[in-house]
């Protein structure tokens, strides 16, 4: 494992900043996008996240840990939030907040699981579930710069239904490979049936270790175990394994 | 000011914790790695304090499972914003791993199997508040949670508490781990927030 990369701003005190929402989309059936402006926000690496902390009305605050979906766009940010059931952040989130509603936010943090546009070398992006989100940010981002940057994602998800940011990963993007695996439910004739992450999704939508990418490994604990020790059982070298995992108690 | 989220009520507060500003308590056991789990073999296990001078003092692993344990029931606190009550550890003091070095050295610099590295003072891992942990829940510590063995320091935040523990240096001068260097706190007390530099 090499240094983290350092963050611009090392050292300047993180400060809490006002974000107001000025919009919203789903993506999916417990999903949803939300864009805040964030006046100042000293902008963002592709896979970075934010503090989000929410205040009520009678004093009490709470704070959460949100990957950043957007590209650097300015003072403009984008969260994908998954609602989680008996959550007490995320539901509000999903449902509650509205176009013109406040929240606070610190950031950005997290200088290791980052893709930066001057990288070169293949990527191998490998997303479960909301694991997208950050992964998205990098292919976004990829996007915006222009960057040729060979990059496969492997996205596992549990049924069509749950897919994030469908008409953007349409297989259209120069450069950008996607394939799509269900745990749950395939669509019918789609070629691969319905299972867990295995050893070959990943040598057939990866690179060739000869390749040595880079490789993202993004999702529930359980996934990133998984799919960060096949990657090695493949010959990929661990410190060209990056991973960012979350539990199920992101709330 | 202070900035109100129209609507958000919060989860009904539970008294019987004292959670440290900005954390929440989850029951379950969250899992953040920077990279894969890296494999260590017991056989080959080693752990090592490593003192300023240069003088080594290691233990295999039959040699570090015979020394006297303790069972400390702890809480723990990770920077991603989640706290974890009263959890149930096996694992040597650091005061008894210490006991035969001689050092002056202020800082310790502790460096895990994979390339894992994490800053403290020396101070914070000595009088009963430091373990190198090798069972959880009366069990062998998980690969996932840092088995074979990892250390324990609950009384900072989770980071500091390197997983896969391999040798802790010590040092006259600090010098920043893994996450210190992209930006987080060198001491990370959560009861004073110190989630990045600079708080």
């Amino acid at each position: 494992m090499a240094r983290a990369a350092v963050p611009g701003r090392l050292g300047e005190r993180l400060r809490w900043r006002p974000a107001e929402l000025t919009g919203r989309r789903a993506e999916s059936a417990l999903a949803h996008t939300l864009a805040f402006d964030v006046p100042g926000w000293p902008g963002h690496l592709a896979g970075q996240h934010v503090d989000v902390r929410l205040t009520a009305e009678d004093g009490y605050s709470t704070q959460r840990s949100y990957s950043l979906a957007s590209a650097p766009d300015a003072d403009r940010i984008e969260l994908t939030v998954q609602r989680v059931r008996d959550g007490e952040v995320s539901p509000y989130l999903a449902d509650v907040l509205d176009v013109g509603d406040l929240v606070e936010v610190r950031g950005p943090v997290g200088g290791w699981f980052v893709w930066r546009p001057e990288q070169t070398e293949p990527v191998l992006l490998v997303a479960g579930g909301s694991g997208l989100v950050p992964l998205m940010a990098m292919v976004r981002t990829r996007r915006a710069a222009g960057s040729k940057a060979p990059f496969r994602l492997l996205y596992s998800v549990r049924s069509p239904e749950d897919r994030l940011y469908v008409s953007e990963l349409d297989g259209s993007e120069p450069g950008l490979e996607t394939v799509c695996i269900y745990t749950r439910g395939a669509p019918a004739g789609w070629p691969r049936p319905a299972g867990r992450l295995a050893a070959r999704d990943l040598s057939e939508a990866g690179w060739p270790p000869r390749s040595a990418p880079l490789c993202y490994v993004c999702g529930p604990t359980g996934f990133v175990e998984t799919a960060a020790d096949l990657l090695v059982d493949l010959g990929h070298a661990p410190e060209r394994i990056r991973t960012e995992r979350f539990g199920p108690s992101g709330g | 000011m202070v900035i109100i989220s129209r609507g958000f009520r919060g989860r009904a507060r539970d008294s019987r914790h004292t959670l440290p500003p900005g954390q929440y308590e989850t029951t379950d056991f969250p899992v953040l790695s920077a990279g894969p789990t890296p494999r260590v073999d017991r056989e080959a296990w080693q752990f090592t304090i490593r003192t300023e001078t240069g003088e080594q003092h290691s233990w295999d692993w039959a040699g570090f499972t015979a020394l006297p344990s303790e069972t400390p029931t702890v809480d723990l606190h990770c920077v991603t914003k989640w706290s974890k009550f009263g959890t149930r550890w096996e694992g040597v003091s650091l005061d008894v791993l210490m006991r035969d070095v001689t050092t002056s050295a202020r800082f310790a610099l502790v460096h895990a199997y994979g390339g894992y590295t994490t800053n403290l003072p020396l101070e914070d891992l000595l009088d009963g508040r430091a373990w190198i942990a090798y069972r959880y829940d009366d069990a062998d510590l998980a690969p996932e949670h840092g088995g074979p063995a990892r250390l324990l320091v609950p009384h900072l935040y989770l980071w500091k508490s390197a997983k896969w523990v391999h040798e802790i240096q010590l040092l006259t001068e600090d010098e920043r781990g893994f996450w210190e260097t992209a930006g987080y706190h060198d001491y990370g007390d959560p009861w004073r927030e110190q989630r990045y530099q600079g708080d």
